[in-house]
């Protein structure tokens, strides 16, 4: 039986990867022989999935050096010479083997007010968004992230700067400023400004290359450097 | 600094690497075109002295790197030494002012006197 050499992260920001010997499949996902080791080699492994089909964002990783959703990355695209190495998310801390802390990842969303406010309740109208406006098109560009953390680990600047937002809560943070209907505009301008908010990218492009979902947070961030730019000109941006 | 301060220092910086991106070029051609004339020193001196418009040309050109230089190095000691705050502000700025004057001064020897 053909076999797959897999070196998987053991620890947590300390520690060394252990080899395992695992059988090769048809269409075999990078998360399938994460799920082998674990039920077949070493039942302490830990790792964090759930949905297992691309849609709960969980099961994030960096394989081979690049992070990737690990359920829907097909062994045959990243082995190299039989060889897959499996390893936490970069950027974030790591709690035991492959599963990280994200919870500096979701506080930066919280940071960036990635939450809507509104001004109607549910007595009134629906507002009408035409599906055409350029405003919820640039929502639609953006709106289906699953907050996997792909792009915050894949991101040089979160790895030089701590306290910068990333791509995700600022990705997010854009779809709001679009929201015709949102009634917290200038609070989220003054929350993504500055330098650790969206004018700390270099625009590497890191984010957009690696989203699995095939978002482009750098494109929502330049929006967001344009409109608080504008904003600060104009005097509008809170100090 | 003031999170508006920091907004107003990125768009300087965009601005500026505009302005450079233009001069960087006019020079550059301005250059190549000179030497390929076979033009000596003192003669591109006599053609420079007292010439306004390339007086004005420069100092917009040293302007821009007096503004798009400490900003920039600002980010680089930030984002790979770590160091943050007024004094290391205090520091990029003393570097801006030293490179308007040094600028400056060559832009004056170049085109409102002699060479010093």
């Amino acid at each position: 039986m053909q076999t797959l050499k897999v070196k998987v992260w053991r620890g947590t920001e300390e520690g060394a990867f252990q080899e395992f010997e695992v059988p090769r499949q048809e269409s075999q996902t990078v998360l399938d022989v994460v799920t082998y080791v674990q039920r077949k080699c070493d039942p302490t492994l830990a790792y964090r999935f759930a949905c297992r089909v691309g849609v709960c964002g969980s099961c994030a990783m960096t394989v081979n050096g690049r992070s990737r959703w690990t359920c829907r990355t097909h062994v045959d695209k990243v082995a190299e010479d039989g060889t897959v190495e499996i390893a936490p998310l970069r950027n974030l801390p790591v709690i035991k083997d492959l599963v990280t802390d994200m919870k500096e990842f979701f506080d930066k969303w919280a940071k960036a007010r990635g939450r809507f406010s509104g001004s109607k309740t549910r007595k009134d109208e629906f507002e009408r968004v035409s599906p055409e406006s350029k405003e919820r098109k640039r929502v639609d560009a953006g709106i289906e992230c699953i907050g996997c953390g792909v792009c915050y680990s894949a991101c040089d600047v979160v790895s030089w700067n701590r306290d910068y937002l990333g791509p995700a809560a600022l990705n997010r943070a854009w779809t709001l400023v679009n929201d015709v209907r949102d009634t917290a505009q200038a609070e989220r301008l003054a929350a993504v400004a500055g330098d650790a908010g969206c004018h700390a990218c270099h625009t590497h492009l890191n984010c957009t290359e690696r989203c699995p979902k095939g978002l482009s947070p750098t494109a929502g961030i330049a929006g967001l450097k344009r409109a608080v730019l504008s904003a600060t000109l104009s005097g509008e941006l809170a100090d | 600094m003031s999170r508006r301060t920091e907004v107003l220092l990125w768009g300087a910086q965009r601005l500026s690497a505009m302005v450079l991106a233009l001069c960087v070029v006019v020079h550059l051609v301005t250059m190549i075109l000179a030497v390929r004339s076979g033009l000596s020193g003192a003669e591109i001196l006599g053609r420079t002295q007292g010439n306004v418009a390339w007086f004005a040309f420069y100092t917009l050109f040293v302007a821009a790197v007096s503004v798009h230089a400490p900003i920039g190095l600002r980010t680089i000691l930030g984002e790979t030494l770590g160091w943050r705050g007024s004094a290391t502000n205090l520091l990029v700025s003393a570097f801006g002012i030293a490179l308007a004057l040094w600028g400056l001064r060559a832009v004056f020897a170049v085109f409102g006197g002699a060479a010093s």
